[in-house]
């Protein structure tokens, strides 16, 4: 490889050598000037809550952070759909500098009333964090007045990157958790965290847990509800998925509320059957069928996912894959689910993954793969060229890097349409990769010129001879 | 900055209620946003967002959906330490960077609403910047105040022109180029303007220029900024052109980049409507046949006598219907004046800017040709657009995707997609607005979203409409 891009950024980016002791920067601020990938803390924040389907998402800002993520996710929703629509108080110049909370008070006290929300999460931007605006103390007004939880987000932007929010986004939902009854739950049961039930993921997870014969309490934050977190403490397990978006949550509840913790990846084939196993089994004393049934499921997916595989791997066995994602622990997954294809991952990073997660994916990726943190559209297009890959897999900043290099392209973000949790979203992987890689387009891209096959030249005679002009004399002899 | 109209919400009638202090879903976007597009559209520019790294992001990947390219904003990444002391360290390190690994020729820095609060001197910083590093090769710099609670993306995009205009053009000696300034339109907009002017054989400076990099052929390498835009230069000689011709109906020339060539360079301003619908396309050409001192040529002729019998032979499924329209303002406008001719009522016509200029455009250009005024809303957000138009009942919803499911999926009605950001369709770059060939574009797509409507709502599999 050529050396880093930027100099600063060096020891961000590593190959991995066998023998190699390993060891990378990570969790730094983004280089200014770079054009990182990442975003801030509201972003986190926002993400993180949004799916809560009949809560009222107030951005307390001027209009731009509510505007960009307006309806940004496929998070899908069995009910209300309140997290649909994007409420801002719009701050205006004069907010600025009188001080935004009488109109946050307003702003909060006519949406409530109009949409009779079961919260309110109301999220600090940062200009908020700058005039000071005391968001905490409109809350508990408000709060007051209309009986409904109205809980401060403290996702100021430039405090810090997108892990901070997710923090501030746990930080907040712990307010709610604690306060419903958890009378009925049964001694079968977990919470789903970490998942946001993009493309109606959540439901695919959600039925396996329950033909296990376990209860869901609350799917967090995926078509999520204000009174499941209510009374999500009392599940027996949470069960987290994702790097970090949740985590801070399971750990507050262990916490407080004893609930254990299991981490848990829905992507691929071992990752996915790992999931539900590790649950069976942390349940088994309490019911020694489970551990049964479980196999009986992941058996009956597998007989239909395994043969399709096999005809997808046919096209695809030695195709390279670079992939870059937010948290890191969906990058474990994907590099186990390429093996699956016989592709092999050669470029794999990550927004803000931390030290150990990066140890991790050196552990189980092969010699060579280019390890990066933080990375940004200059060195991924460096390594897309470079290392000649056949697909990338990242968000929709992401993709137009690809495309423009004449490289196949798979959207595994959050605005993804289609399901990739689940052993059916293996197979629905493993279809839109072969559906890219195996596209013609690529042969006339300018990086593939070189094995452009021009067109048969027209040859009327040709052509002619290989119609018979009188089929039924033909057919007679 | 004026107080922003109180807005009436309305319902079941005409009872005004309590104006609403909050904002539903926003048919607008920040005033950054714009800046960036505009930077876009010169040679070498990186634009570079001073404030959080999330601004430069979220917009990065709201553009990028739009036009499907790279679209590389940078940001000075201030975080709270910076936020407390101020961001000057990290906008210097920033430019460095980009100057550095992109090669930028030209760096247009935009404020938001962090350093505009926490009080970074921009304009003081960056001249530090020059005299720090005036041993380097140093790019164009360009700076524009754009605080996000300072307006909409319409409004950053026409700040950020005139900024431009005011620190690079200078007074140099006369040319026979002719400023075009388009407004915020389509990549095959710009090709086209730039086409019809060569067919004048007129040299048109047209700024922004991103027809090439927004809409660009596929790449060997990356490159790291994409060719294409109005070269510096050119702006550079600006203040000598012999006209400028600005695009637009409701900008304010004591705002705009038009105005400040007019005021300091004598450069005589022609203020024109969007070329969208026959007469603002005829004002237009006339304009140009002025200019050039040629009249129309023979391919645009033909093109306006296509576009009339286009009116003619499609009148019938078209007259009598009614729409609501959104978006930019001037596209509003533009929008308002086609459809009055071919005698579909905009009966809303509906922005988030606030110029307080749209109702009287609006009326400029539909009167004498409809029957009912349309009702102009200005600084409304789609939440109260969407509950006007569900007492209104129009038969066609024309805008950019955000007024999708709030609008004519929850109406039930068809819907054209024009202007910024189309989100959900593929080919958005491409969409043609302007002049004779994007009216025709824009009146086939009426016409055919009209007849496929009645086409699917019958039994029958009509094969002739």
């Amino acid at each position: 490889m050529k050396p880093a891009i930027f100099e600063q950024r060096s020891k961000q980016i590593v190959q991995k050598r066998e023998g190699d002791e390993f060891s990378i920067a990570c969790n730094r601020d983004s280089l200014a000037g770079a054009v990182s990938q990442r975003a801030c803390v509201f972003c986190g924040s926002r993400v993180v809550l949004y799916p809560i389907a009949d809560a009222l998402h107030l951005v307390h800002g001027p209009i731009g952070c509510a505007a960009y993520t307006w309806d940004i996710r496929g998070a899908l929703s069995s009910g209300p759909e309140l997290h649909r629509l994007s409420f801002s108080t719009d701050l205006r110049e004069k907010d600025v500098i009188f001080g935004g909370e009488k109109k946050l008070e307003a702003a909060l006290l006519e949406l409530i009333a109009q949409h009779k929300p079961n919260a309110a999460f109301v999220y600090s931007t940062c200009i908020v964090g700058i005039i000071g605006d005391d968001v905490g103390a409109i809350c508990k007004k408000v709060s007051a007045a209309t009986g409904i939880p109205v809980i401060p987000v403290q996702s100021e932007g430039f405090k810090g990157n997108k892990r901070a929010g997710y923090e501030a986004a746990c930080r907040a939902m712990m307010q709610l958790v604690g306060t419903g009854d958890t009378s009925g739950i049964s001694p079968l049961s977990i919470n789903i965290l970490g998942d946001f039930n993009l493309a109606g993921e959540i439901w695919i997870i959600k039925e396996y847990y329950e033909r296990m014969g376990i209860e869901v309490v609350a799917t967090i934050t995926g078509d999520g509800r204000v009174g499941d977190l209510a009374r999500c403490h009392g599940a027996a397990l949470n069960v987290v998925q994702c790097s970090g978006a949740t985590m801070d949550l399971a750990k507050m509840m262990q916490e407080k509320f004893g609930v254990p913790v299991i981490r848990a990846s829905y992507f691929g084939i071992e990752d996915m059957s790992k999931a539900l196993y590790d649950v069976a089994r942390h349940f088994q004393d309490k019911d020694p069928g489970i551990m049964a049934r479980t196999a009986a499921l992941v058996k009956e997916e597998l007989s239909v996912l395994l043969p399709r595989l096999a005809e997808l791997r046919k096209d695809l066995e030695g195709k390279k894959a670079a992939v870059y994602v937010g948290g890191a622990f969906k990058a474990f997954s994907l590099v186990k689910c390429f093996r699956h294809l016989g592709m092999k991952v050669v470029v794999v990073g990550s927004q803000t993954g931390t030290e150990e997660d990066y140890k991790e994916l050196a552990a189980i990726t092969d010699e060579g793969t280019i390890i990066v943190d933080d990375s940004n559209p200059l060195e991924l297009a460096r390594f897309v060229k470079d290392l000649d890959v056949d697909i990338f897999v990242g968000g929709v900043k992401e993709r137009p890097i690809a495309y423009k290099l004449g490289v196949g392209f798979c959207d595994h973000n959050h605005e993804r349409k289609e399901a990739l949790e689940g052993f059916v979203g293996m197979i629905n992987f493993a279809e839109e990769v072969h559906r890219t890689v195996m596209s013609p387009v690529w042969r006339f891209t300018p990086r593939r010129r070189g094995s452009l096959q021009p067109v048969t030249a027209l040859d009327a005679a040709a052509c002619a001879s290989t119609v018979s002009p009188e089929p039924a004399k033909e057919a007679a002899s | 900055m004026s107080a922003p109209t109180p807005l009436k919400r309305r319902k079941g009638g005409m009872t005004p209620i309590e104006p609403f202090v909050s904002t539903t879903n926003a048919c607008k976007m920040c005033k950054p946003l714009g800046a960036c597009l505009a930077f876009l559209g010169i040679e070498g520019c990186v634009p570079f967002l001073h404030g959080s790294q999330g601004c430069a992001t979220y917009m990065r990947r709201y553009v990028i959906s739009h036009f499907r390219e790279p679209v590389d904003i940078a940001s000075s990444s201030l975080g709270e330490k910076q936020a407390i002391h101020g961001g000057g360290p990290n906008l210097k390190l920033g430019l460095l960077n980009v100057m550095k690994k992109y090669g930028a020729t030209c760096i247009g820095v935009a404020t938001t609403c962090l350093t505009e609060t926490i009080g970074d001197d921009v304009s003081m910083l960056l001249h530090e910047f020059r005299k720090e590093f005036g041993d380097l090769p140093l790019p164009a710099l360009v700076h524009v105040s754009t605080p996000s609670y300072g307006g909409t993306q319409a409004e950053g995009y026409q700040a950020a022109l005139r900024a431009v205009v005011d620190q690079l053009a200078g007074s140099e000696a006369a040319t026979s180029q002719v400023n075009v300034l388009p407004n915020f339109v389509s990549c095959e907009d710009l090709r086209h303007l730039a086409d019809v002017f060569d067919h004048f054989g007129l040299d048109a400076a047209l700024l922004p220029d991103y027809s090439e990099r927004l809409d660009g052929g596929a790449q060997e390498d990356y490159v790291k900024i994409m060719p294409g835009g109005t070269p510096v230069a050119r702006i550079r000689t600006m203040g000598g052109a012999r006209a400028t011709i600005e695009l637009g109906r409701t900008l304010d020339p004591a705002k705009s980049a038009g105005g400040l060539l007019a005021e300091r360079f004598g450069v005589p301003l022609h203020s024109l409507g969007l070329p969208i619908g026959l007469r603002e396309t005829d004002a237009f050409f006339d304009t140009l046949c002025t200019l050039a001192g040629r009249p129309t040529p023979r391919r645009y002729e033909l093109a306006r006598g296509r576009l009339v019998d286009a009116y003619v032979d499609g009148h019938k499924y078209l007259s009598g219907k009614t729409a609501v329209v959104y978006g930019e303002e001037d596209l509003v406008v533009g929008l308002c004046a086609f459809l009055a001719e071919i005698g579909i009522t905009p009966v809303i016509a509906a922005s988030g800017g606030e110029s307080g200029r749209l109702s009287c455009a609006v009326k400029a250009v539909t009167d004498g040709l409809l029957r009912q005024e349309p009702e102009v809303r200005e600084g409304v957000d789609f939440y109260e657009i969407a509950a006007r138009a569900r007492e209104l009942k129009p038969d066609l919803v024309i805008g950019n995707s955000k007024g999708y499911r709030v609008l004519a999926k929850e109406l039930g009605i068809p819907m054209l997609r024009v202007g910024f950001p189309i989100h959900d369709r593929f080919g958005a770059q491409r969409v043609q607005h302007l002049c004779y060939a994007g009216t025709q574009a824009l009146y086939d797509s009426i016409v055919n979203t009209v007849i496929d409507k009645k086409q699917t709502d019958s039994d029958v599999g009509y094969g002739y409409i």
